[in-house]
């Protein structure tokens, strides 16, 4: 409940500038030179900051720049203090997928081999192509952007395209495209938890390499850990935690961590947690 | 990974952090950054 709470309030701050939707605007202010630490496309009516990774592309395609240290710092230093605790509490697009999930069907589990393919997809789309593929003025396009991501298609396709009339006469073979790997997002989440941040975000793959470091960490008792498999079980993200506490894929949602009967397991930044659960428990 | 290196592999990094914010921004990248993000990104809604 308290990381619902968490993430609605991230989405709102990401996306504050609602009233943009009416007249098809984005907004314009200065915000928009800091990045948000979550996906939240830039070309939202209502996103107050620019995306990292849309940021990232647009400084690496750049007529000046081949690599972009401030966006890179800023990505280092969300990681280094966060991890993947981004993705499980601050990012827009990872409650977007959540509330998808939870419409009733068959939970599908995710093969393994699909979790190696967001790192391809950052080298590639992120790194390689905005540098490589330019055109005769030096400057590259944002290909993730372009090719793949489903939030922007989501949160500015839809939307502009459905104020902007010139803009509509100019769709064509890329918006298809664009809408049927939102469609895929759609589908896959609906059945497979955070399809697309499992897969496919470069984001997630970034925040997933600096999960062994970040300061928010998930830390096991082994004196205290029974091996009852309960936080195995529970984890939406597939991960073991007693195995695997720094595993890429954990978004630190922290339930694991709720249901271990022993209190075996702390979330966060400090140790203090399983201080106060035990406290909690005594009561 | 132990916790001592992974208390001196997030130094390293936060400094890193620092120092690549500090440069990015006096080279100029949070204009473009800027430029971009307050542009209709016609790539990214699927027209570009």
């Amino acid at each position: 409940m308290k990381r619902k709470i968490v993430q609605i309030i991230a989405f709102g701050y990401s996306n504050a500038h609602l009233l943009n939707f009416k007249g098809g605007k984005i907004y314009q202010g200065k915000w928009k030179q800091f990045c948000n630490p979550g996906l939240n496309c830039y070309s939202c009516p209502a996103a107050g900051f620019a995306c990292p990774i849309g940021a990232l592309q647009a400084v690496n395609g750049s007529m000046e720049f081949q690599f972009s240290f401030y966006v890179v710092g800023v990505l280092l230093a969300f990681g280094v203090l966060l991890g993947r605790a981004v993705c499980g509490w601050l990012c827009p697009f990872g409650l977007i997928q959540e509330l998808i999930h939870r419409i009733p069907s068959p939970k599908l589990r995710l093969k393994k081999i699909f979790l190696y393919l967001k790192y391809l997809v950052l080298v590639v789309f992120v790194f390689v192509l905005p540098v490589t593929a330019t055109n005769y003025m030096g400057m590259g396009k944002p290909a993730f952007c372009q090719y793949i991501c489903p939030a922007g298609t989501l949160q500015g396709g839809i939307p502009l395209l459905g104020t902007h009339e010139e803009l509509r006469r100019t769709i064509g073979a890329l918006f298809s495209l664009k809408m049927a790997i939102l469609l895929l997002t759609i589908v896959g989440c609906i059945f497979i938890y955070r399809f697309f941040c499992r897969t496919l975000c470069p984001l997630g793959a970034i925040y997933g390499l600096m999960n062994k470091v970040s300061l928010c960490h998930l830390e096991v008792d082994k004196n205290r850990c029974v091996n009852c498999g309960k936080c195995k079980n529970i984890c939406k993200m597939e991960v073991d935690p007693v195995r695997e506490p720094d595993s890429a894929e954990c978004i630190r949602c922290g339930a694991c961590a709720q249901i271990c009967p022993k209190n075996a397991i702390d979330v966060g930044l400090t140790k203090q947690d399983r201080k106060c659960r035990d406290a909690e428990k005594s009561v | 990974m132990n916790s001592r290196s992974k208390c001196f592999a997030r130094i390293i990094i936060a400094v890193t952090a620092c120092g690549f914010l500090v440069y990015g921004t006096a080279r100029g990248e949070v204009e473009i950054v800027l430029n971009k993000a307050v542009n209709i990104c016609l790539e990214c809604i699927g027209l570009g």
